[in-house]
């Protein structure tokens, strides 16, 4: 935390550091309540350094920009979803395709690539009267006392007095971090994921993964994908690319001594997979980490002129939900709300933002965090739903479906040998009735 | 359909570190924005960053058995920082570093 006052002399009411979901989101809901907002980013452009594997879920975005599918640079709408576990050459998946998510407002899932979406998001704020300037990196927070009173910038004489200062700043939360508003970045809840964007024309995409129209693909595969770590890996269709990638805890990548881009390389190689990808052309490599902070070791998420929003507060959902931009989007626009609320008073200490906190609480936000608070602990306490009940079962089903003229009747006495053989029964039923609290 | 349907059956083929990073651009500024203390780093036996890192921006030097930081590759994720503790992280300055083209 940078000390003393400002100098520069320029003040907004509120600063908004970072201009991603989180961060446009909360802009647009002041700049609309006619509220001096800016937003500093650090890119060439909002979006230039941002990252997500491809969801874009947008509930949030459909109650602030109603159909914003007409205009926004989106690329497909999801009607089929599938999740799928390996071993070393088979695959299992449930595999969901409805007509349901082919109509509006298309189970506010839609596939999209973040430096063209973010733009766009940010310029929706600008048209609302919202001031974003990129190319300008936060170094450090203002403070009078325990209070932010605004940022310090890289620029010269760049120092921006605030009443409220919003960090949307991502995953890699920095000036949270070391103004000690959230606990620190770790191995167990920071995932390191890689990706790649890999062209292939619009009309193979649609055959290959019977598409048409604006329809879109998203598998997220488990087990055997990420060999056996926490994590997934996935593909998405876009337009006329796949988002392909890999992400797992930072200290299951560290245990078992593997390179991010190694397990992308096997992943893409898996003879399930490479089919999918034949004749794509990767244009671009990039890489972010996801945050799992578990609801119980969030911080408050608000102090006295500062609140925390999106990746760099912790809200993502670490289940096989894995939703991100929607809870990003929720908490820029409640922290907006709570700016309002406190500008109404001038007061914009602790006390009045916690109005934030609480609208998060009461949304179903933190009620999914909280859902799902131990799912990371749990996994790492109980790898097998990791590695080898996942394998298991690609193995079980595999035998099941195998035609070699065993009776059938042999075949399932097998099995239950094989499950006998390689599963604790107690055991596993006091994990299966612990994941259906953490995990289902 | 106006496409050259041979070309999408051949296999996709991964590229190698140094063709993934030359496909971000990327504007290098005079410092680097990533510090390593040395002696933290050659007293840990895992040395996980020289793996850890998805652009390889850490290499051993084998003469001294210090840690190279070819700050110039990193894409910015922060990951060395988190994975092991004797990596200091600043973001690069406004406007340099990576820009992605398509995120």
């Amino acid at each position: 935390m940078s000390d003393g006052t400002a100098s520069g002399g320029e003040r907004f009411e509120v600063v908004v550091v970072g201009a991603g979901p989180a961060g446009s989101a909360a802009a647009l809901t002041l700049a609309r309540a006619g509220v001096e907002v800016l937003v500093l980013e650090r890119g060439d452009y909002p979006g230039a350094k941002n990252l997500f594997g491809g969801i874009l879920y947008t509930s949030v975005l459909n109650e602030l920009l109603p159909e914003f599918w007409a205009g926004a640079p989106i690329e497909r709408h999801i009607i089929n979803r599938r999740w799928a576990t390996l071993d070393d050459d088979s695959q299992v998946a449930l595999d969901l395709k409805s007509a349901h998510f082919d109509v509006p407002p298309f189970n506010n899932t839609f596939t999209a690539l973040r430096a063209k979406f973010d733009r766009w998001f940010a310029e929706q704020a600008e048209e609302a009267g919202a001031m974003v300037i990129p190319e300008t990196n936060v170094e450090g927070l203002l403070t009078q006392g325990n209070r932010i009173t605004g940022v310090r910038t890289g620029r010269e004489d760049g120092d921006v007095e605030a009443d409220c200062v919003i960090l949307a700043e991502g995953a890699n939360a920095l000036l949270a971090e070391a103004a000690g508003l959230r606990p620190l970045m770790d191995g167990t809840n920071r995932v390191s994921a890689v990706k790649e964007v890999i062209a292939l024309p619009a009309e193979i995409i649609d055959d290959r993964f019977h598409l048409e129209g604006d329809q879109g693909a998203g598998i997220e595969y488990f087990g055997g994908a990420v060999d056996g770590m926490v994590g997934s890996a996935f593909i998405y269709t876009n337009r006329d690319s796949l988002s392909v990638g890999v992400g797992c805890l930072i200290d299951d990548l560290i245990r078992t001594r593997t390179a991010p881009y190694e397990l992308l390389d096997r992943f893409k190689a898996h003879p399930m997979v490479a089919p999918l990808l034949r004749g794509g052309e990767t244009v671009e490599y990039a890489t972010k980490m996801i945050p799992e902070d578990s609801y119980s070791s969030l911080s408050d998420l608000y102090a006295d002129g500062v609140m925390l929003v999106g990746d760099c507060a912790g809200l993502v959902n670490p289940s096989i939900h894995h939703e991100g931009t929607n809870l990003a989007m929720a908490s820029g626009v409640m922290a907006a709300e709570a700016v309002i609320e406190a500008r109404k008073s001038g007061d914009f200490s602790a006390t009045k933002l916690r109005l934030y906190r609480e609208k998060l609480e009461e949304s179903w936000v933190m009620k999914d965090l909280k859902r799902y608070r131990d799912t990371v602990h749990f996994l790492l306490d109980n790898r097998e739903f990791v590695d080898d009940y996942p394998k298991l079962t690609v193995k079980l089903i595999r035998r099941y479906f195998t035609i070699d003229d065993t009776p059938k009747d042999e075949v399932l006495t097998e099995l239950w040998r094989t499950i006998r053989s390689e599963v604790s029964f107690l055991k596993a039923a006091r994990q299966m009735w612990r994941a259906r609290k953490t995990m289902l | 359909m106006g496409i050259d349907i041979k070309r999408y059956l051949e296999p996709h083929k991964s590229p190698t570190m140094s063709e993934r990073l030359d496909m971000v651009k990327r504007r290098f500024a005079d410092t680097s924005h990533i510090e390593v203390d040395q002696e933290a780093f050659r007293a840990d036996a895992e040395r996980a960053v020289l793996f850890l890192c998805p652009a390889q921006v850490f290499k051993l030097n084998e003469q001294d058995q210090t840690c190279i930081v070819n700050y110039e590759d990193c894409l910015e994720c922060g990951t060395c920082q988190v994975g092991r503790r004797y990596t200091k992280w600043r973001n690069p300055r406004g406007g340099y570093g990576v820009t992605y083209h398509y995120g």
